[in-house]
């Protein structure tokens, strides 16, 4: 008892400042940029002062040409990762039910995995042009394996006691897969999901930059780059990637938060 | 005697359980292959050669040489090896910084509670949307790309070293201390082999990045390299090379996460061994 | 053949020590005013009911945490940080043992620092390793090992390091106990052929009984000395003849007793 109590004791002499550290860094690292940039150490047309990216970043969310790139991209994003997961998730089940077709598939995974799913543009290119179908292929392409191997695993790797007992209460297979082992593989599709979040919107922005004329923040990134000597721009459309994956990943992971609240609580217990 | 017939025994059903796991795999892979072909064969589709047309193209490019360079062709020092040192030199570069600066800042609470935030963020990033902010800086050429692909893939190294060293077990750390051990040694006979599962799950998602952002930076802005030829592969329509490049790309891929594997299941040993003691 | 020791001049004092955890309205004491010598050659137990800041007290005697007030005295000295010749056995062999390690590598390891000729080194290694029975084990990994052989590496990674004073805290409180009987007697053995000093924490009454030259009886958090008690018992002492012996019976109830009125409010299984 009065281990755990120096624990946690331990612990929670940190979260109370963490946020407040983690504030003075975010601030102190502003200001040594600008610092840097203002006493003129760096070129400015190569790191533009900290505030004068700032400042432009929240120019940009409120334009609305740029807002129109971020719309493209987004509904690239979210078409193609819905997609994935009505076709990985059933496939997944099925796959991971059957302990034979389990191994056979989980060769079949292994081995087109490794195809990096960037070095098919090219091809998607050649196939559907340079609009949105061709941005949703690549990403249905690269975000159906991780949700589709989550899915085989948590489907197949159901605690064998929450089995037996659901057959020793005399359910029959299909109900024992829809009462047991779907609800205990949900928590591992959906870390499968945030991977493949994750991997959309990176298969969305690489589209974008392989295909000049679609729409998207990685097109409007390529174009501003070139078309100024003026970085500030680039350096605030990458910051807004960078509040988008933010911004994704916030809201999976509270989505996950409330939905396997169990899940979390087994797994600190054991 | 139990003990070790016991042993014998499980040790003969793990390897007669491998065989069977081998045997099954190789058959689904040919298959898998099998249907490819037919598949191919039967459309009849120019976007679709068929795998052994694409196998044909992949040894006839790369893999035709003299024995004198390993059957290498000269296409492999022109295309290959170029990509290759971008990959390598980048990524290298990234887990050298970030095991480093992961656990000087992991030992330190503060520092690590102050950087949290930042690396979060820089993890945020997609990084293929790095790409057009280093090709502004830095031009098309090799710093481009070595530094694009070490900046992308240095937030997932950092943030797993960071947090492998903060979980270290407080006990370890206390026995390190009750026998007197200094600070130096305990950072490396405790904390870094402690740390160290994690650190390699964050070079392994590194390196997968490191390949994507290789083959990005090429396709986007390059003269030679892997993606420069997948890219003219594409635009001479020449299909059945452009097929045989995503397959390099693929066998390049396969072959880095094995080489990595081999080098984490050396370094951890350990660690399966106690996972799969705690499992049963 | 040792039948009891006399007690030699004090090796270790605590006096006057408090420990709080957190401060204002949140702040928890869990030591309050805790004073008692151990000699040397002592085996001494501290016995209380579970959470009652027995944790806390070993770890402010081998300096891994300050108290809040009081000292403790090492030869005289005050201690301040961890202090050379002292070891500590965990309750938590699981963690405490490094599993990266192989069993004499983790045995060896509180060597590595003291710069002492291989020879010197692996014959320690082999002593203590044979001294819990586990020479056979030498080349393997903690892991592969159960429990209790598991405590018995923790136990000659102490021993090896030829400490002065072993605290162990609470070392059996998760082995089978069959185990456990197997390694009190294993402990009983090596304080008397390496005469060690050893502080014994657990929250077991026969085990504190039938191990030391003394017990001493916490209270309930907040942790100070209900009572001390010599235990006359003969040495060496037998699991059987001497547990089934009237002085042990009578000493056992006694500490009943004197735990009892502490235990109120406390529910089983606390003690993890």
């Amino acid at each position: 008892m009065s281990r755990e109590h120096s624990g946690t004791v331990e612990r929670s002499r940190l979260p109370g400042s963490t946020f407040l550290l983690g504030l003075a860094g975010v601030v102190s690292a502003f200001a040594i940029l600008e610092a840097i940039t203002r006493a003129d150490l760096v070129d400015r047309t190569y790191l533009p002062p900290a505030s004068t990216v700032l400042i432009a970043t929240a120019q940009l969310l409120v334009d609305p040409e740029f807002l129109g790139h971020v719309a493209s991209t987004m509904r690239a994003w979210a078409f193609g990762l819905g997609l994935a997961i009505i076709v990985a998730v059933p496939l997944g089940i099925a796959f991971g039910a059957f302990d034979r077709v389990y191994r056979a598939s989980r060769a079949l995974v292994e081995l087109l995995r490794p195809i990096p799913s960037v070095a098919l543009i090219p091809l998607a290119i050649l196939l559907f042009g340079q609009g949105l179908q061709y941005k949703l292929s690549l990403i249905l392409y690269a975000s159906v394996w991780p949700i589709l191997f989550n899915t085989i695993y948590g489907v197949h790797d159901v605690d064998p006691i929450a089995k037996d007992t659901a057959r020793g209460f005399g359910f029959g297979p299909l109900s024992i897969l829809r009462r047991v082992a779907l609800p205990s593989a949900a928590p591992f599709v959906y870390t499968g999901i945030r991977v493949a979040a994750a991997v959309a919107l990176i298969l969305a922005i690489s589209a974008e930059l392989l295909a000049g004329g679609s729409q998207g923040i990685g097109t409007w990134m390529l174009l501003v780059g070139s078309g100024s000597v003026d970085r500030t721009l680039v350096y605030a459309g990458t910051v807004v990637t960078g509040l988008l994956g933010l911004a994704i990943n916030w809201v999976l992971v509270s989505g996950e938060r409330r939905l396997f609240a169990w899940h979390r609580a087994r797994q600190a217990g054991s | 005697m139990g003990e070790a017939g016991d042993r014998l025994t499980r040790g003969l059903t793990t390897v007669r359980g491998a065989a069977s796991e081998l045997l099954l795999r190789s058959a689904v892979v040919v298959a898998g292959l099998l249907v490819w072909q037919l598949v191919t064969m039967a459309i009849e589709s120019a976007f679709f050669p068929t795998p052994l047309e694409i196998f044909g193209r992949v040894i006839e490019t790369w893999f035709s040489g003299s024995p004198g360079t390993l059957f290498l062709t000269e296409e492999v020092g022109r295309n290959v090896a170029p990509s290759l040192m971008r990959l390598l030199s980048g990524w290298l570069l990234a887990v050298a910084l970030g095991v480093g600066l992961g656990l000087a800042i992991g030992r330190i609470d503060w520092l690590a509670a102050m950087l949290g935030p930042i690396v979060q963020f820089t993890r945020a990033i997609p990084p293929p949307a790095l790409v057009p902010l280093f090709l502004v800086l830095l031009g098309i050429g090799d710093g481009m790309k070595v530094g694009l692909i070490a900046v992308g893939v240095l937030p997932p190294i950092l943030l797993n070293t960071i947090d492998g060293v903060r979980s270290v077990d407080s006990l370890q750390l206390d026995t390190g201390r009750v026998f007197g051990i200094d600070r130096r040694r305990r950072l490396a006979r405790i904390v870094i082999p402690s740390a160290m599962p994690q650190i390699f799950a964050g070079l392994r998602v590194s390196l997968a990045i490191a390949v994507i952002l290789m083959v990005i930076s090429e396709l986007v802005a390059s003269t030679d390299g892997i993606g420069f030829g997948l890219l003219q592969a594409q635009r001479g329509f020449r299909i059945p090379d452009m097929w045989a490049h995503i397959m390099l790309l693929s066998i390049l891929g396969l072959a880095l996460n094995s080489g990595l594997t081999q080098v984490e299941r050396r370094a951890l040993r350990w660690h399966r061994g106690a996972r799969r003691r705690s499992e049963v | 053949m040792t039948v009891t020791r006399a007690p030699r001049p004090d090796l270790l004092a605590v006096a006057g020590l408090c420990h709080t955890y957190g401060a204002g309205a949140v702040a928890t004491v869990a030591i309050d005013d805790l004073d008692f010598e151990v000699g040397q050659g002592e085996f001494l137990s501290i016995v209380g009911p579970s959470g009652c800041g027995k944790t806390t007290l070993l770890r402010c005697v081998s300096g891994l945490q300050h108290p809040t007030a009081g000292t403790v005295t090492l030869h005289g000295e005050a201690i301040s940080d961890v202090p050379e010749g002292m070891a500590l056995v965990f309750q938590d062999y699981a963690r405490s043992l490094f599993p990266w390690m192989s069993v004499s590598s983790n045995v060896e390891f509180p060597l590595s620092r003291l710069r002492l000729p291989r020879s010197e080194r692996r014959e320690r290694i082999g002593e203590s390793l044979a001294a819990v029975r586990l020479d056979a084990a030498a080349d393997k990994y903690p892991w592969q090992l159960s429990g209790g052989m598991q405590q018995r590496v923790a136990i000659a990674r102490a021993l090896a390091y030829r400490p002065e004073v072993l605290l162990m805290d609470e070392p059996f409180a998760s082995v089978d106990a069959q185990t456990r009987a197997d390694l009190e007697d294993l402990v009983l053995d090596v304080w008397r052929r390496f005469s060690v000093t050893i502080l014994f924490v657990t929250h077991d009454i026969d085990e504190s009984v039938y191990l030391s030259d003394r017990v001493l009886v916490l209270s309930r958090s907040p942790a100070s000395v209900v009572a001390d008690i010599p235990v006359g018992l003969p040495r060496p002492r037998d699991q059987i003849e001497t547990k089934s012996a009237d002085g042990f019976v009578r000493l056992r109830a006694e500490v009943a007793r004197l735990i009892r009125p502490a235990r109120g409010a406390e529910t089983a299984g606390t003690s993890i």
